[in-house]
């Protein structure tokens, strides 16, 4: 059991100015669930990337089953029994299942014809083979995302992988998918004999799946541990360098008025189609409400139409006691409400404006950085953007830089520093710490839950159901553009996944 | 009057015009076809075309033959592909611009060239591509006069829908170039280039529209170059791919429409102004423009009210 699948002997790679692994080696047994842990850039993928042939190492030697890897490039490690599932999947929309498994190795007739039956064919069985259901002729395009990855992995093993790399495979999944899909893990695993190596920062789910764990930190590998002897603080501390607290944020006051009431709200999306369907939720000071919703299920539409980027079809929004309904984002933030855009570079930020007037953004017409609406006090905005910058821990090249030069983590500071400081009743947050590392995270939080001790509402939306859990003193599911449950701590993850998924919770209805 | 109209409008005439004039247009859409699958938006087609019209009637009147013409336009057609290619896909310039550029070098290119080689009077009667007669098909009313003794490229063009439709959606390389324009980097992962595919396809419209160049110089005009002849017909083959999005035959179809409207054009020209009847296929290709614009839309409304699939 104890034979070696891959061992990586001393891989250095160094992108222009970055060393994004440094002298890695490490074995990973044949048969086993190897997980490899990090923060963001610790270098999980880039590694994986080498195995996968994608990125040719500076420096070391890789072995696969015993023999040397010589030529980097994916064709050469699908050849030696290598297979990926990557973050962002690499299927084509618009070919079924069957046409995406077999891509560039298609059975064909009379040596230059693409034999679609065979390719069916070869699907059905693999389906069959592996237990993994899917229709071989449907276009990928049409399938969830669950179904998606099925294919991707249907891909691999068509390719004759022995070793399957999944990087952060449940990051689009709902908790049951994810169920599903460990199944899936344990089942190649133990009834095929391979080994399977998944890249992933959800501790709780190295705990479950894996048998090995390594974990990695500013490229280099700081420790290999097996996961009975670990916990998810130690395992924590070791990807941050530090002891972590991954406490209990502490909660504080109670709720006071309602702050944001939104009534029987219908919002269409871009398509035209109904994406909020008549829906109502309210909340009240010191309070923070979760949203649970798998993407596209009306959640970005609503948080649009609350914060005035979006019409209102139908329906009220109140914030702070006043008719927002219909208008403009400035005049509803005049209300008193800020938004934490979930797409911080297409709404967020200005990417080619300096961290400075990233800052400002909003806060220009005030008189103590504007003379006359006219002159800007530039000393005094300067001043106050590096005591931002200074409070929100932001890590960069100065306040001077463009915001498109930082890093996606210290790009959402900059976001989180705008819109908290302008101390509101009423905080919109969407995706706060999506991209975003360990260490920072923990940073978001506090400064959410501060902001929430301190007598603020806030509405969060997020895909991360683990964030959502923690912040949340209710949370609410969406599905369709209707709530379908509402719930209280402590959280059922089965329950409020299945929520997600449309299931009615207590058949308590939405409308109420 | 309207009779009269009507009569000549509908005529074998017309429709074996409508051939003729469809077959360069359908000859640079295959071309076309196959870089918008690759993911490339070209508008150099037009100039592709006129260097092929020009150096199929430069290497007929060298040579003294017309094959030598047609050998000459595939060599042009393959660097005319290749120079594409090395800045669309080698450097990763912007395509819009390298298809201007494209154009205009070929404008200036080919009447710098005819001038110094021809002189200003040009050229003319150099040795053409030969008409195709089919014996037994002149007893065929109205059909026999249309499809009979018309070009060979005219003939060509349909053999070539048929194999590049075979192509695109039948042989494993096929796949790859709709892959590569697609999804490029699930090609890469797959092990096979993209890029590779890109200039695949690249080579192959220089090849397509060089011989719908050839067709017009050595063909339609009898080995007579004139300066700006494709006269914006690859932008109407552009049209024609968008329409079709890029399938061979739907391509050749719209080329087909295009080619009808022409044929139109020419017939009224003894009624109304010429200056007037020559707009009439380029209005028809704002049409089409305005369908396609309007079918995408109501894809997107349909694809939206369609949900996707729960977990099986």
């Amino acid at each position: 059991m104890d034979e070696i699948a891959v061992r990586f002997e001393h891989i250095s790679m160094a992108f222009p100015g970055v060393l994004a692994n440094d002298d890695v080696s490490l074995d990973i047994k044949k048969g086993e669930v190897f997980a490899l842990v990090g923060e963001n850039g610790a270098g999980k993928s880039t590694l994986m990337n080498v195995l996968y042939g994608i990125n040719t190492p500076t420096d070391g030697r890789v072995f696969i089953k015993g023999r040397e890897m010589t030529d980097f490039d994916p064709k050469t490690a699908i050849s030696m029994g290598v297979g990926m599932v990557h973050q962002h999947f690499m299927l084509v929309p618009s070919f079924t299942v069957a046409q995406n498994i077999v891509l560039s190795r298609e059975p064909r007739k009379g040596k230059v014809f693409f034999d679609n039956a065979a390719a069916q064919r070869k699907t059905r069985e693999l389906v069959e083979e592996y237990g993994l259901e899917v229709d071989p002729a449907e276009p990928v395009e049409e399938l969830s995302v669950g179904l998606q990855q099925r294919v991707e992995i249907l891909k691999t093993l068509y390719r004759g992988a022995e070793i399957l790399i999944l990087d952060e495979p449940t990051a689009v999944l709902t908790p049951q998918e994810t169920d599903e899909l460990f199944a899936v893990i344990r089942r190649v695993v133990r009834e095929k004999g391979m080994t399977v190596i998944i890249i992933t920062h959800k501790l709780y789910e190295v705990m479950a799946i894996s048998d090995r764990v390594g974990v990695m930190r500013k490229g280099a590998l700081v420790g290999v541990r097996n996961t009975s002897d670990v916990d998810e603080r130690t395992l924590a501390s070791m990807m941050v360098g530090r002891p972590m607290l991954y406490d209990e944020l502490e909660k504080t006051g109670a709720p006071g008025d309602v702050m944001i009431q939104v009534q029987n709200l219908t919002v269409r999306d871009n398509r035209g189609l109904t994406a909020v369907d008549g829906l109502s939720l309210s909340v009240r000071a010191g309070e923070v409400l979760g949203i649970a919703a798998i993407e596209g299920n009306g959640q970005s539409e609503l948080i649009e139409a609350i914060t005035g980027m979006r019409k209102i079809e139908s329906g009220h929004v109140t914030i702070c006691g006043q008719d927002a309904t219909g208008l403009s984002p400035g005049a509803i933030r005049d209300l008193g409400l800020a938004h934490v855009p979930e797409d911080r570079l297409a709404t967020g930020l200005s990417r080619d404006a300096t961290v400075t007037d990233n800052l400002l953004t909003g806060k220009q017409r005030r008189p103590e950085f504007n003379r006359f609406r006219f002159h800007q006090r530039t000393s005094t905005i300067e001043r106050y953007a590096r005591e931002l910058y200074e409070k929100f821990d932001i890590r960069g090249a100065g306040t001077d830089v463009t915001v498109g030069s930082m890093s996606g983590g210290n790009m959402q500071k900059v976001v989180i520093a705008r819109e908290f400081s302008f101390d509101s009743p009423v905080l919109i947050v969407a995706q706060p710490t999506r991209g975003v590392d360990v260490g920072a995270i923990e940073f978001i939080h506090s400064r959410i839950i501060a902001r929430r001790n301190a007598g603020c509402a806030i509405l969060l939306c997020s895909a991360d159901l683990d964030e959502v859990f923690r912040l949340s003193d209710r949370i609410v599911t969406l599905y369709e553009g209707k709530i379908t449950g509402e719930y209280t701590g402590p959280y059922s993850k089965q329950e409020i996944g299945l929520g997600m998924t449309g299931a009615r919770h207590d058949g308590k209805e939405a409308a109420s | 009057m309207l009779e009269d109209i009507l009569g000549s409008i509908f005529s074998a005439g017309t429709f074996n015009q409508m051939l003729r004039s469809a077959t360069p247009v359908a000859l640079a859409a295959l071309g076309g076809a196959m870089t918008e699958h690759a993911g490339i938006m070209n508008i150099g087609m037009d100039g592709m075309i006129l260097m092929g019209a020009f150096f199929g009637v430069l290497g007929s009147y060298l040579f003294g033959s017309a094959a030598a013409g047609v050998a000459m336009v595939l060599a042009m057609g393959v660097v005319v592909g290749l120079f594409f290619a090395l800045f669309v896909v080698k450097f990763r310039s912007d395509e819009f611009i390298i298809g201007t550029a494209l154009n205009t070098l070929a404008l200036g290119l080919t009447s710098f060239l005819s001038r110094s080689i021809f002189g200003t009077a040009g050229t003319k009667g150099n040795p053409a591509l030969p008409t195709v007669h089919i014996p037994g098909l002149d007893s065929i009313p109205f059909l026999g006069q249309v499809l009979n003794d018309n070009s060979l490229f005219v003939y060509l063009t349909w053999a070539l829908v048929l194999v590049m439709w075979l192509f695109v959606y039948k042989t494993p390389y096929g796949f790859w170039l709709r892959a590569s324009g697609e999804k490029p980097e699930t090609l890469r992962t797959a092990g096979i280039a993209p890029e590779k595919m890109k200039w695949l396809a690249s080579i192959l419209c220089g090849l397509f529209c060089g011989l719908a160049g050839a067709h017009l110089s050595l063909g339609q005009l009898q080995g007579t170059f004139a300066e700006n002849m494709a006269n914006s017909r690859g932008y109407i083959a552009f049209a024609c791919v968008i329409f079709s999005k890029a399938n061979p035959v739907m391509a050749f179809v719209a080329a087909l429409m295009f080619g009808f409207f022409d044929a139109i054009g020419l017939r009224l020209q003894d009624y109304i102004s010429s200056d007037l009847t020559n707009t009439i296929p380029y209005i028809i290709t704002v049409v089409m423009m305005v369908y396609v614009v309007v079918r995408s839309q109501r894809r997107k409304r349909r694809a939206g009210g369609r949900l996707t699939r729960k977990q099986a």
